[in-house]
């Protein structure tokens, strides 16, 4: 433009600077973009190629032979169920005491740091502790060692939703339901759970999303089981150990049955984590 | 009736005292409480299972485990230096990747998208989180590690492998696996936490400061830059941290593609190891107890390190929080 | 300090050869404004004087804040909004879409209603928009510091800690701060959105005075909610209602004869 200032060296700079930044901005989303494109499309046409029915219908073959994943599919639901119903009462009850009982005091910060630090520790440090708590003593691998160990994955995420979740509801409500003289745990169970409800779900679902994708912590807790095993106490198989075995496997019949493993486990993960997103209705956020 | 009436007014002016109301109050409020103890505890007994766990290893090498290269199942001898160096570099190579690169997503979002525009694509990075980690270990393995070794490495060993000093990171045989491949897997894999942190924190910024920043002829860049980043500053490094506590603990991704080598080497093309990779590799073939212990004892250093890290994190994130009054 | 005033009153006859003290600044002509599909501003046709301050009254909704973000471009920042007809900058039309937007900001500065003190040093909020303009050596940057910092009447309060950070001052402070902060470009045009209304009497006493000052050597448009500040500081008024500019005049005469009742009644508080 016209007038006072010309355009002078140092304002091209800056523009050209301003240029480059915003390019540089573009170029990083595309970037992120382009990866999970990537690593999307690898799994789903080499998952899909390997699709079919025997998935589950039969166990998990020998090198070579033909089968399927019925075992690894069971044991992973059987470990994910014991986690659930341990972590989500404990996760539940944390929460509650955080928001409703430790309000202004120094132990309720104190809960919520340490929480914090679980939710982000390596899976791979509470696998080796479900092993020294659980596996070393009994002297044997177990399905419930790998429940315990994904229920302390689970805990974290249940504990935080439930904090927030609860802490959003406003006092009025809470005074207006103690008011008529119902006692505060009744107002709890009653009034904040129904009207937190999608809030707690969110949680617990992101929570399911995050364990069922976890492998580290199943290693040396469930381990692996080549046969159907409906039996807790013994070691089980599961989904990610099975694909973690047969993808460093030598043996291509075993990539293939990783690869439908994975696309499965992916696409229950990503479907768990976006619909319990669409569920309370807000953005993706942390 | 009139029996309940009499009744009623009876009862009327007696307030019960507390202790001898319905117990349900007490068993529900005993219950939760333990619960958040349970949390307390979890930490507390993690740390002291990997503690006692590792002791017998740092008992019999002393500080030399931390300092020594040795790996040796059959001799017996384990030192971990060599997982210890591979964890750094893997993760310094992922921040290297996933800092500036979150900083631009975030500053996309934030300030360069168009508004239909930031919704969905802020979901779809979200979905890198989302990812398993084991898958990003299969296709490390199976597509990336072909790919870096076919059209990357020999390209870098080539042409970065003769310069002095810093082409040491550069040289050896192109064979995909190893630490620059894993630190690029990591990077991609924390870049969603890290920008997810920096865009909720950019959002935070007031919008008069921006809007006073551009009323003084500030550029997009410049009001990224100059103003959003420092006064999100102590945030912006939580979040960071919290991408770096991820970084160096995860396992899977980095397990299929480092390689399980004891040996240091300071070439970015060679296979190494980390922390977590030795743990899950060897971990159920270890045959003594010793080996075991020394295992443990590389769970207790990893936890330490990521609990410090994270907790730095968290310290970081309510300062802003503090700082806005909040 | 002196000189660097005459400079800058140099700068302008320089600019502007034997201009008379109110020739038009700012001209505004038939100007439309749109909040996608509302219209916020009805072909509004003002002048703002060169050296003059202009204060826009009305109620809350009426447009006066929204003609201060059009003068300066804010709204490009925002998708859905628009503006039509001409803003004439020393008769250049500043809404032509070829028009550099970072350059006219440096030619019309504004403060706005929360003082908004960059994260950085007292020093650094003054000279990061004097070095984003202009080449200084190290010792012109400091007089220029010292110079807008006297001119916004705070030197005195912060020249022993021009290092600290600007978050340390009181909300006054801040404010004269942030109009330092935009008069160290040395723009033509400083656009103030109700700078005072965050402020206690005290600080909005000194502000007032200041812009007094300011005036001789800057165009200032000035919006507020209070009509003794109108009075005080502006040579003109104009009051705004529904979009519209309702009346336009010296501040004497819209103060003490409004032309129109809707203008009195403002005035003597029977709404807003």
């Amino acid at each position: 433009m016209s007038g006072a200032r010309p355009l002078s060296g140092r304002y091209l700079r800056r523009r050209a600077v301003n240029a480059l930044g915003i390019g540089f901005a573009v170029f990083a989303t595309v970037f992120g973009l382009f990866w999970l494109a990537w690593i999307l499309w690898t799994t789903l046409t080499r998952g899909a190629a390997a699709l079919s029915p025997r998935l589950f219908t039969q166990m998990t073959p020998p090198p070579g032979a033909a089968g399927g994943l019925l075992n690894a599919f069971f044991g992973s639901f059987v470990m994910l169920l014991i986690a659930i119903a341990i972590g989500t009462p404990l996760g539940i009850g944390a929460g509650t005491y955080l928001s409703e009982y430790a309000v202004g005091r120094r132990i309720g910060g104190m809960i919520r740091f340490v929480n914090d630090i679980l939710l982000s520790a390596p899976s791979i440090v509470i696998g080796l502790f479900c092993y020294t708590l659980l596996v070393q003593p009994s002297g044997h691998f177990s399905g419930w060692a790998g429940g315990v160990a994904l229920a302390l994955l689970l805990l974290p995420v249940v504990v935080r939703s439930t904090d927030e979740t609860l802490r959003l509801i406003p006092a009025t409500a809470r005074e207006a339901v103690m008011a008529l003289g119902v006692p505060k745990w009744r107002m709890i169970t009653l009034v904040l759970y129904r009207a937190g409800r999608a809030g707690l779900l969110t949680g617990l679902l992101l929570g399911i999303a995050r364990i069922s994708g976890e492998t580290a912590p199943l290693l040396f807790t469930a381990l692996n089981n080549q046969y159907w095993t409906a039996n807790p106490a013994s070691p089980m198989a599961n989904i990610p150990v099975v694909i973690f075995q047969y993808a460093l496997s030598p043996y291509q019949s075993w990539h293939a049955l990783a690869w439908a493993g994975a696309l499965i486990m992916t696409v229950f993960v990503l479907l768990l984590s976006v619909g319990s997103r669409l569920l309370i209705g807000r953005r993706p956020g942390m | 009736m009139s029996a309940e009436s009499l009744g009623l007014a009876a009862s009327r002016p007696m307030i019960a005292s507390r202790r001898a109301g319905p117990s349900g109050e007490r068993v529900f409020a005993v219950l939760v409480t333990a619960a958040a103890w349970v949390v307390l505890i979890a930490l507390g007994a993690v740390a002291a299972a990997m503690f006692w766990g590792g002791l017998p290893a740092f008992r019999a090498f002393g500080w030399r485990f931390l300092y020594g290269t040795e790996w040796n199942a059959v001799t017996r001898q384990f030192a971990a230096l060599v997982p210890i160096y591979g964890t750094l570099v893997t993760a310094l190579i992922a921040m290297l990747i996933a800092v500036p690169v979150s900083f631009g997503i975030a500053v996309f979002l934030i300030e360069v998208a168009p508004r239909w525009l930031r919704g969905p694509v802020a979901a779809a990075i979200e979905l890198l989180a989302g990812v398993p980690s084991i898958i990003y270990g299969m296709w490390g393995l199976f597509v990336f590690v072909p790919f870096m070794s076919e059209q990357v490495e020999p390209w870098l060993i080539d042409h970065l492998g003769p310069l002095p000093v810093f082409g040491v990171l550069f040289q050896g045989a192109p064979l995909g696996i190893g630490m620059l491949t894993s630190g690029i897997i990591l990077g991609i894999m924390v870049l969603p936490f890290i920008s997810s942190v920096m865009r909720d924190v950019f959002a935070l910024v007031p919008v008069e400061l921006k809007e006073s920043a551009y009323a003084m002829g500030c550029t997009r860049w410049e009001v990224a830059w100059r103003i959003m980043l420092p006064y999100t500053r102590s945030a912006v490094a939580g979040g960071i941290f919290l991408g770096l506590g991820r970084a160096l603990g995860e396992t899977m991704a980095v397990t299929f593609v480092l390689g399980n080598a004891h040996d240091l080497s300071f070439s970015l093309m060679d296979p190494g190891n980390s922390i977590a990779a030795v743990i899950a590799n060897e971990f159920t073939e270890a045959d003594s107890a010793l080996y075991r212990a020394s295992l443990i004892a590389l769970g207790l250093l990893l936890f330490v390190v990521t609990f410090l890290v994270l907790a730095g994190a968290r310290l970081l994130l309510v300062r802003l929080a503090r700082q806005r009054g909040e | 300090m002196s000189n660097m005033d005459s400079t800058t009153e140099a700068n302008h006859r320089q600019a502007e050869p034997g201009a008379p003290p109110d020739h038009p600044r700012i001209a505004i002509r038939q100007l439309d404004f749109f909040y996608g599909k509302t219209q916020a501003l009805k072909g509004i046709t003002l002048d703002l004087p060169d050296r003059q301050a202009t204060a826009l009254i009305g109620p809350s909704g009426c447009g006066k804040s929204t003609l201060l973000r059009v003068l300066n471009r804010m709204y490009d920042l925002y998708p859905g909004q628009r503006a039509s007809g001409e803003v004439l900058l020393d008769g250049q039309n500043i809404l032509a879409r070829d028009i550099d937007l970072n350059q006219l900001r440096s030619r019309i500065g504004m403060v706005f209603q929360k003082p908004t003190p960059f994260p950085m040093s007292i020093r650094e909020n003054i000279a990061f928009g004097v070095r984003m303009h202009e080449r200084l050596s190290r010792a012109a940057l400091a007089d220029r510091v010292e110079w807008a910092l006297t001119r916004a009447a705070l030197w005195p309060e912060v020249k022993d800690r021009l290092g600290n950070s600007a978050l340390g001052l009181s909300g006054g402070q801040q404010q004269r701060l942030c109009i330092a902060r935009s008069i160290a470009v040395r723009p033509e045009v400083l656009l103030l959105d109700e700078p005072t209304s965050a402020l206690d009497p005290i600080s909005t006493l000194k502000i007032e005075e200041l812009i007094d000052e300011l005036k001789r050597d800057f165009t200032i448009a000035i919006v507020t909610h209070n009509m003794q500040q109108a009075g005080r500081v502006a040579d003109r008024v104009a009051f705004f209602y529904l979009g519209e500019l309702i009346e336009l005049g010296e501040s004497v005469q819209i103060f003490t004869a409004p032309r129109l009742r809707r203008t009195q009644e403002y005035i003597t508080g029977r709404f807003g």
